[in-house]
């Protein structure tokens, strides 16, 4: 059969080649996960159950459930401060990663260039090319604890790109950004007229400070799509529910190519998210608290250890440098003699290398062993 | 929240959690946690540090009863003089005065159904201020203290995953 060339383009992920070693073990402790440990709460599954013995199992509007939106748009209004119409400026997508699809080809012609900072999460830059666009490594380093800067920008020749990612809090490093931090990448996004997409999926977990969007800040909520959802802060991966915040024409725009391609959102999940928001903040905060808790305790952990790792603040991820700088190999050799899953940062692309992405989405005592045997390991 | 309630929250998740664990997940320093579960444990904020057991894996007959009691007080007894006698039996586990339809709810546990029925009818029922029991008997337990007792479906996500 013949292939497309865009899918050539495209190599097979990283990730693949640990998940198929880890699985082939027994009494592997993996912190390679990058979903919550958590269920989603009781309230928000008993909601989709309900809807299910209703029958409520048809299309939604394209858009998705005008409850649903109504609640998302209160949602992001208390607690970020974005103001979003119900009616024409949030569409709710199959989780981010089709709304990160979806506006990358509402957004790239053939030829295209979109910043693509890393290390990241592993699909931005597949969708870029899925949209016929040239993804632009922007590297983050260590020494800017992972966070975008106007100077990194600049060097890296995003200038010139038509569109820019930013994730914060980031996927795999934890990074988070402040509100005057992301002033000079709003400042370099408005001098050469680029357009954000900000995928904020873990900003419900950020950990000693709020998070801000950078669409509230001056001259950016016209050229910004915010990307959140339901998978990470409500425990709902597999529910597959996000949503986007845009202006109306950008919306329609996306909604274009996801009346076609989708329909709508899964129904069950939305009902679901409905009620997350509704009746769900004391779960949110408490698996925020336990996460916390175990964020501390893997970074006292690696610092007892000697292995440097900067303080992240965010997401369920810490990013520690790997002795000797080889991130592969020291994963590869961990999962074979310890029985510990890590990702090496390599997978997330430049500037991941040598660094290892440890996710705590995992029980405290299964995290606590874990720790134990890295430290045999070493 | 204070020190002292961020510990009391770690140790009802898990009061086996060790000094340098506890120093780990929170700001305080190993000597700071062992100070404040002191303090916690003099001030008699925590009584007591107890197993949750599932007795249907012990291999060993043991029995729990939840008993409904109503009382009659008078100008010399009051709910306290009650309770204080019924506490001293190491068979009442759990002694609470209640909202509803009776006065005190008991847990009394015991190693076979012929004690802890002689127990109450003997020892419980046979009190002057005591006018009814309803009791009881725990068939299955299925959550205990915040533990549900069914089999761990263990870590069904996939190892790796972006």
């Amino acid at each position: 059969m013949n292939l497309s060339d865009r899918v050539e383009r495209v190599p097979p992920s990283g990730i693949r080649k640990f998940f198929e070693l880890a699985e082939e073990m027994d009494d592997v402790i993996s912190l390679g996960v990058g979903e919550p440990d958590f269920s989603a709460p009781w309230a928000a599954r008993d909601a989709a159950i309900q809807s299910l013995e209703r029958g409520q199992t048809s299309y939604t509007a394209n858009r998705g459930m005008r409850e649903l939106r109504e609640a998302i748009s209160d949602h992001v209004a208390e607690r970020y401060a974005l103001e979003y119409d119900a009616d024409d400026e949030i569409l709710v997508t199959t989780g981010v990663s089709e709304g990160v699809d979806v506006a990358m080809r509402a957004l790239v012609d053939p030829g295209d260039t979109v910043a693509v900072p890393q290390p990241s999460y592993i699909s931005y830059a597949p969708g870029v090319i899925f949209a016929d666009g040239d993804p632009l490594p922007v590297p983050t380093r260590e020494a800017d604890e992972f966070k975008l800067t106007y100077e990194r920008l600049e060097a890296s020749g995003a200038a010139d790109a038509d569109v820019l990612i930013a994730c914060y809090p980031n996927n795999p490093t934890g990074a988070v950004m402040t509100e005057s931090e992301l002033e000079p990448v709003a400042e370099f996004a408005r001098e050469h007229d680029l357009t954000v997409i900000s995928d904020e999926i873990y900003a419900d977990l950020t950990y000693g400070h709020d998070h801000t969007s950078i669409a509230t800040l001056p001259g950016m909520r016209e050229r910004t799509i915010v990307f959140n959802g339901f998978s990470k802060a409500y425990a709902m991966t597999g529910l597959r529910l996000g949503y986007a915040l845009a202006p109306p024409e950008a919306i329609a725009a996306m909604n274009r190519i996801h009346q076609y391609s989708m329909l709508s959102a899964p129904t069950t999940a939305q009902h679901a998210a409905i009620e997350a928001l509704e009746s769900c903040d004391d779960e949110v905060e408490e698996m925020v608290q336990t996460y916390d808790r175990r964020r501390n305790l893997v970074l006292s952990r690696f610092e007892e250890m000697g292995m440097d790792c900067f303080e992240a603040k965010g997401a369920f991820y810490v990013f520690p440098e790997v002795p000797g700088g080889d991130a592969e190999t020291f994963a590869e050799e961990l999962l074979q003699e310890q029985g510990v899953a890590v990702v090496p940062g390599d997978v997330f692309g430049s500037g991941g290398e040598g660094h290892l992405r440890v996710s705590y989405a995992t029980g405290t005592e299964d995290l606590k062993e874990a720790m134990d045997r890295i430290e045999a390991f070493l | 929240m204070t020190d002292k309630r961020e510990l009391l929250d770690l140790l009802l998740e898990n009061a086996r959690y060790s000094t340098e664990d506890l120093a780990r997940m929170t700001d305080l320093s190993e000597a700071e946690v062992v100070s404040t579960v002191e303090t916690l444990e003099d001030e008699g904020i925590i009584r007591g540090y107890q197993a949750v057991v599932d007795w249907h894996r012990v291999k060993e007959e043991h029995i729990r009863a939840e008993v409904e009691l109503n009382v009659t007080l008078d100008r010399e007894t009051s709910y306290e003089d009650i309770a204080e006698r019924l506490a001293k039996f190491p068979e009442v586990k759990t002694l609470q005065l209640v909202s509803g339809d009776y006065d005190f709810h008991l847990e009394v546990e015991g190693d076979s159904l012929q004690e802890v029925s002689n127990f109450i009818s003997e020892k419980v029922a046979r009190a002057p201020e005591i006018t009814q029991t309803v009791t009881h008997y725990v068939m299955e337990t299925y959550k205990d203290r915040g533990i549900e007792f069914e089999d761990d479906h263990g870590d069904d996500r996939l190892s790796i995953s972006p």
